[in-house]
């Protein structure tokens, strides 16, 4: 368990539900990936036209930051730099490399070429609230928590962040989950310890 | 010319993704990059490949595209210029 360090909120989105802070606050009808996520675009009035151009996981975790962020996070305690992202998963961009490379056959699109990297999610978030600080994405079978808690925890221990987006973002073909944390040295309303039991419980939340 | 550039706007936005843009908000003489309908490098790209894909053109000149892809009208007018050339 790292001291002073809490998970002050988080989200979850799998099998067509957003949960934040456990809490379900939105149930997509549609079983097609992008279509849930523009179902639950629209359901939250965002409004950001690059959403559209975002392949699907760049729109999952892009979609889980907003919902994690919202009523959550005070943007105005913290500089651009304070703010990191460390984001995991398994399949890295696989699900875009493989369309991209249908489109390659023929004429290959730019617009997918630039997603055929798994580290594009993290600079969607980052364009999106202005964050600069320091950023990485790692590959794992499953999730690490434990990994994430030291490597997150040395990021904020040392003082090259103050606050860290963190997590797992993954999607190929069907499949698709994502689970994020708000990573902050000041406790809140929800907040609880930032430990890799926390993290694991927290990923592992099932629906319904 | 302006059935061309209908089928352009049409084609630009299901070739951009531009999901929240219909035909007719897009002015046949409206810059198409930054302070008009604010399409960047990556566009620029996807509507290189536009016009290879729906047009069979290939633009020879990098440099020509601030010029082509300027505005719709420019795009149909390079368009109308490069089929009369190989007619």
């Amino acid at each position: 368990m790292s001291a002073n360090i809490y998970i002050t909120a988080s989200c979850k989105i799998s099998e067509q539900v957003i949960y934040k802070n456990g809490q379900p606050v939105f149930k997509g009808g549609k079983s097609d990936l992008a279509e849930f996520l523009l179902e639950a675009y629209r359901h939250f009035t965002l409004d950001y036209p690059k959403f559209h151009k975002m392949d699907n996981l760049s729109k999952l975790g892009w979609l889980a930051n907003e919902t994690l962020l919202r009523d959550s996070f005070d943007k105005e305690k913290y500089k651009p730099k304070d703010v990191g992202i460390v984001l995991s998963n398994a399949n890295a961009s696989l699900d875009t490399d493989v369309k991209y490379y249908e489109t390659a056959k023929s004429i290959a699109s730019p617009a997918l070429f630039v997603y055929t990297l798994p580290n594009i999610v993290i600079g969607e978030i980052s364009i999106r609230h202005h964050f600069k600080g320091e950023n990485a994405f790692f590959i794992s079978e499953h999730f690490d928590a434990g990994f994430i808690e030291q490597y997150v925890s040395s990021l904020i221990n040392n003082n090259t962040l103050q606050c860290c987006i963190c997590g797992w973002v993954d999607v190929l073909a069907k499949n698709y989950n994502a689970t994020l944390f708000l990573i902050e040295k000041d406790t809140s309303a929800n907040s609880v310890n930032f430990a890799k039991e926390n993290l694991t419980k927290i990923h592992e939340l099932q629906n319904g | 010319m302006d059935k061309l550039m209908s089928d352009l706007k049409t084609q630009i936005i299901a070739q951009l993704n531009l999901q929240d843009t219909k035909p007719e908000d897009i002015g046949d003489d409206q810059p198409l990059f930054v302070e008009g309908l604010g399409l960047d490098s990556i566009d620029a790209l996807e509507l290189i490949v536009l016009l290879q894909q729906q047009y069979k053109i290939k633009l020879s000149n990098a440099e020509d595209g601030p010029k082509v892809f300027k505005t719709v009208r420019t795009m149909a007018e390079y368009i109308t210029a490069h089929q009369a050339q190989n007619a």
